[in-house]
């Protein structure tokens, strides 16, 4: 996101802060008091959950007790496993199809790529009950490829990509091809070099989408071995387990912190990167 | 060429066939027959299932609140994204944090957010009952009460969707020649009228993009809904989605289920139809 206005407004004396000032920041504390409020709960004994004590004994119990009542080691392997696996299968499927898309005379193409598009709008996740029965058949339930697989043709990073292929000169392939490459090498030497700010954008897009799906997952998997971080944290917090507050919000924390840290490090290419991947 | 050209195409088509065109046409067919019992052949009933869906009151309840659910959500979570964005485009002491606390819930996995707001609306020890406690007022049973329970549930979606239609905007903002604000300015035009005058209509491509997405959201997002409500009480927060999910894998009724995605379909289809015809020829991004 840019940061320079080229504009100044009107000239304010900053002692009396504005209304709009006001409202913008009554308006951030809100947005963020839910967040603060799970720290708060995650890092105080369960008995301060509404008692705001601004000296209120702070403690990791509830973090050790949410680690040790559930087998959060396991959803983190199976969320890095499944998230590492889906954005490594689309870079593959979705470079090779933008490149034909952008590249080769196919008859059709433009009513083919329509076709794509509509994944854009037909998720899997609405698909819910025909894709379990196809999962199954293929012998995909509970494993990371059964949750994984529906997604590695996206239609979003076949489109990202032959967007960006198409901008890329002609010329620089010719000179490739004088060269001797054949088009695999064009491929790998040319083409995915320059669209580099794109496999950024568009995996960060899919690391958020993918460590943050629910219910695909969920219908997909049935045991620890293969539940990732979201499904293992939504049967861990479900209210009839009766488990303490304090420890669900412990858990909550510990699910979403790598994402967290990741996206206060690198807010500005976060949101580029959904930025691009949303205006298409 | 062409030969290779296929080639390269093959493993997307392989994969979208299985898992987006084939489970929609088996969805459509399904939604067309009744399973025999035991092995017996299937039967083509036609529109059957259809007329039964309609008939069933859950179903129109259901439907009903994904509308109210909609209505509910898109409209604020667009102007909530529009103030945000004019806020943190404009010059303000603490940007950078504003703009962080506004975006953040956007990262945050549905589930994550929803246990949040658990610990709000929860009956006895939620925050927000504690509040009202505190002040003299008698509890509301937030997530409990049908009357209440899905605005509560629109309240939490419209806090976790807000923060990213905002940076679409903040974008369309900064695309605008600053010198309209400066001839706007030497006119003596109010800020007020300057906004709905120039700002508003220059960002409508966006209103209508981000319009878009929140649609296709209110019939696609309904992770909340599995630690908020389970669409209780008794069917009041209930959406299409959640709704497919019980029927196929609480009710084992496969065909219902299947009717019901194809509704869905629908009323995807016509937000796909929305945006290629208006938004494609209304918007150039390229």
């Amino acid at each position: 996101m840019n940061t320079t206005t080229t504009y100044t407004p009107r000239a304010r004396y900053v002692s009396v802060p504005s209304l709009e000032t006001v409202a913008a920041w009554l308006l951030a504390i809100i947005w963020v008091f839910p967040l603060l409020y799970a720290f708060w709960a995650a890092f105080h004994p369960s008995e301060f959950m509404v008692n705001f004590e601004l000296f209120a004994p702070l403690t990791l119990e509830n973090f050790t007790n949410a680690w040790s009542q559930a087998p959060f080691a396991r959803y983190y392997l199976n969320t890095f496993a499944l998230v590492t696996g889906v954005v490594i299968g689309q870079f593959i499927v979705c470079t090779l199809a933008a490149f034909a898309f952008a590249r080769f005379p196919i008859p059709g193409k433009n009513v083919l790529f329509m076709l794509v598009l509509i994944q854009l709008f037909v998720f899997p996740e609405v698909l819910i009950v025909e894709n379990y029965r196809i999962a199954s058949e293929l012998g995909l339930i509970n494993t990371i490829t059964g949750i994984g697989l529906p997604y590695v043709a996206s239609a979003l990073g076949i489109f990202l990509l032959r967007q960006t292929f198409k901008t890329i000169p002609r010329e620089l392939e010719d000179a490739a091809r004088i060269e001797g490459c054949n088009w695999l090498e064009i491929l790998w030497k040319v083409y995915v070099p320059l669209a580099k700010p794109t496999y950024l954008a568009y995996g960060l897009v899919s690391i958020s989408h993918h460590w943050n799906n629910f219910i695909w997952p969920l219908v997909v998997t049935n045991s620890v071995e293969s539940r990732p971080l979201t499904v293992g944290l939504g049967i861990f917090s479900a209210p009839e387990t009766g488990v303490n507050w304090a420890t669900v919000s412990a858990a909550t924390l510990l699910s979403i912190a790598p994402l967290l840290i990741a996206f206060l490090l690198f807010q500005r290419q976060f949101v580029q990167s959904f930025l691009r991947a949303g205006i298409r | 060429m062409q030969l290779y050209g296929a080639l390269l195409l093959l493993p997307a088509a392989i994969l979208l066939a299985t898992f987006a065109y084939l489970p929609t046409i088996a969805t459509v067919i399904n939604s067309l027959f009744l399973p025999g019992f035991r092995g017996a052949p299937t039967e083509f009933v036609g529109m059957e299932n259809y007329q039964v869906l309609f008939d069933d009151p859950t179903f129109w309840k259901v439907a009903r609140n994904n509308l109210i659910y909609a209505v509910g959500t898109i409209p604020t979570s667009i102007a909530l994204a529009l103030c945000m964005a004019l806020f943190v485009n404009g010059k303000l002491r603490g940007r950078g944090f504003v703009r962080m606390a506004y975006f953040t819930p956007t990262i945050l996995p549905m589930i994550a957010a929803a246990n949040i707001w658990m610990f709000f609306y929860a009956p006895q020890i939620g925050l927000f009952n504690k509040l009202l406690g505190a002040l003299g007022f008698s509890g509301v049973n937030w997530l409990g009460d049908p009357n209440v329970a899905l605005g509560s549930v629109i309240v939490m979606s419209v806090w976790k969707e807000a923060g990213f239609f905002m940076i679409f905007y903040l974008a369309a903002l900064q695309g605008i020649p600053p010198e309209l604000k400066e001839a706007s300015d030497l006119e003596g035009t109010s800020r007020w009228s300057f906004f709905w005058r120039v700002t508003f209509p220059l960002l409508m491509p966006t209103t209508l993009f981000v319009l878009i997405n929140s649609l296709i959201n209110s019939v696609r997002v309904v992770d909340h809904l599995f630690i908020l409500t389970k669409g209780g009480p008794n069917n009041a927060t209930n959406l299409l989605l959640y709704y497919v999910y019980e029927n196929a894998f609480s009710f084992f009724d496969r065909t219902t289920a299947a009717t019901i995605t194809v509704v869905i379909l629908l009323v995807l289809a016509v937000v796909a139809t929305l945006k290629f015809t208006i938004l494609d020829r209304r918007t150039h991004y390229q």
